[in-house]
């Protein structure tokens, strides 16, 4: 099954991410598509189906059925169009969706978009409401589990069992910025210093302000062929080797171990199989770092450190863009922002941008291969692909 | 957010948000909170209810202090995994201790508190949340 089909990345979009307050969802949208559509160097007309990722536009704006609506004003006119919801896997997922029916025969040419509007809400409370939707409703976020709570509750156990600091979760977000100051689209384009982390306030202990990904506004679109049209319309297709996605208990109290996510792990596997790969082989990678530990955890469910290194990695610049694996050089979640449908496709401009070395001052040396880490919820979504150029 | 005010939602999980009411899989004794209609272990179909006991101990905890709406008048409150005796895990808020007293590993046991109340028209929603074991019961004046 693996051998069905190639794919590839023909064209990249996105908007710059933050608090887009002059644009509506469908206009950030369009931008987004806009800006992929004339990568790739083909037409709106072109385009035979659409994937978008979103994961609460019914929440945070009051607007479901984003497919038709996204398509219409994407100019794809008529062509069969569809929402994928993951939480915050959901741009992952709509990827993946878009890959399969690709490699199955069915498609040639694909949009695959991401897309969150979050500022439209009045007030934090609403954010973190909404938010919330992504855990349990009724036996997690009914009882006071917050979202940066459930990650605080996997980043005491993860330093209760290995000794992880506060400052080494500081020390993510610090990187993450540096790299953020570099991507001009990135929400936060300037340096925090581990002080500045430790003092930002709490949100869920041990979990301050700047160990959080911020509220933010974002589109990307990508565009996905098969090889024939990747030969046709690029000179630097970005070929997927590998998809792997699954899933867990959405109830983080229900899963054995708070320290690592299974489902990670699992679609890890199946990426790593299917590109005939292991995490040595991978150059760098955009991974989920929606909190600090979250970037850690990622680390070491990923193979690239064993587990419980993750916080040591960081402390010793193993993961900084000139690193032995670079994580996140675009900013990650942390500094280029989180518009959560939007950024499993975000992840995918980035790593095309590196890999076809257009990345500029944020640039990874010999950037051949990398990997994409899309996690909805506390990690009961998990999705991973890995890509070569 | 309206399935905060839902009283039917809320009313179908009174049995198990009053009493920790939950299921033990006929066919293989496992057990869940809160019920499921098929066992994932074993596939079994067959579920009785089962009362837990509602002791246990914290497996990993945090402090709240940017709420949910509905919770804000609570903050900063204390929020855990809680291990339950009979192996079942299940997340609820800590009361009745100070909130740097804390530790994973403490025994707790549960005690029935008011959740949330979104508006004065709403209904007062209940359920369990947890204390430190042994804590000294409330005396209403009447004699033990």
């Amino acid at each position: 099954m693996f051998f069905m089909r190639n794919v590839a990345v023909i064209g990249v979009g996105m908007t710059k991410f933050g608090e887009l307050w002059d644009y509506s969802l469908r206009q950030i949208f369009t931008m987004a598509a806009i800006e992929a559509l004339e990568d790739a160097g083909c037409s709106n007309r072109d385009i035979e189906a659409f994937y978008v990722g979103n994961m609460s536009a019914g929440l945070f704006i009051g607007q479901e059925h984003l497919g038709a609506l996204l398509a219409d004003n994407a100019g794809l006119k008529n062509i069969p169009a569809m929402r994928v919801e993951g939480a915050c896997a959901s741009g992952g997922l709509a990827l993946r969706e878009a890959y399969l029916t690709i490699k199955a025969g069915e498609y040639d040419l694909v949009m695959v978009g991401g897309i969150e509007k979050m500022s439209d809400s009045p007030c934090t409370e609403d954010v973190t409401t909404t938010l919330g939707a992504a855990a349990d409703q009724e036996w997690e976020t009914f009882v006071g589990l917050t979202f940066p709570g459930a990650y605080a509750l996997i980043a005491k156990a993860h330093m209760e069992r290995y000794g992880t600091t506060k400052e080494q979760l500081a020390m993510v977000a610090v990187k993450n910025h540096k790299n953020g100051k570099n991507n001009p689209k990135a929400q936060f384009r300037r340096e925090i210093t581990i002080e500045q982390v430790l003092a930002s306030g709490i949100v869920a202990d041990p979990l301050s302000l700047l160990d959080c990904s911020p509220i933010s506004d974002g589109g990307a679109a990508v565009i996905l062929a098969s090889e024939d049209m990747a030969k046709k319309f690029s000179d630097t297709p970005v070929w997927i080797l590998g998809s792997g996605q699954a899933s867990d208990t959405l109830a983080l109290h229900d899963r054995e171990d708070l320290t690592s996510l299974k489902a990670t792990r699992l679609a890890a596997e199946k990426a790593y199989t299917a590109a005939n790969m292991g995490p040595k082989d991978v150059n760098f990678a955009e991974v989920h770092d929606c909190f600090t530990i979250a970037e850690i955890v990622a680390t070491e469910d990923l193979g690239f450190f064993h587990p419980g290194g993750g916080g040591k990695a960081v402390e010793e610049g193993l993961t900084e863009v000139d690193g032995k694996i670079p994580i996140n050089p675009s900013g990650g979640l942390k500094a280029k922002g989180h518009p959560v449908g939007a950024t499993g496709v975000a992840q995918v401009v980035s790593v095309v941008e590196q890999l076809r070395g257009e990345a500029h001052k944020r640039q990874v040396n010999r950037a051949e291969t990398a990997l994409t880490h899309n996690v909805g919820g506390s990690g009961a979504t998990a999705v991973v692909h890995i890509f070569s150029r | 957010m309206a399935h905060l005010e839902s009283v039917p939602m809320f009313w179908r999980r009174m049995k198990s948000l009053y009493s920790l009411i939950g299921v033990e899989c006929l066919n293989c004794g496992k057990k869940y909170f809160p019920p499921r209609l098929i066992c994932p272990e074993c596939g079994g179909k067959e579920m009785k209810d089962y009362r837990f006991k509602g002791t246990g101990k914290v497996v990993s905890y945090s402090i709240i202090d940017v709420p949910p709406k509905g919770l804000k008048y609570q903050t900063p409150y204390g929020l855990a995994i809680v291990e339950l005796d009979e192996g079942v895990r299940v997340t609820g808020q800590l009361v009745g201790c100070n909130l740097g007293e804390i530790k994973a590993g403490m025994r707790v046991e549960t005690t029935f508190r008011k959740i949330i109340a979104v508006n004065k028209n709403g209904v007062i929603q209940y359920g369990y949340k947890f204390r430190p074991e042994g804590y000294p019961r409330i005396n209403n004046g009447e004699k033990k």
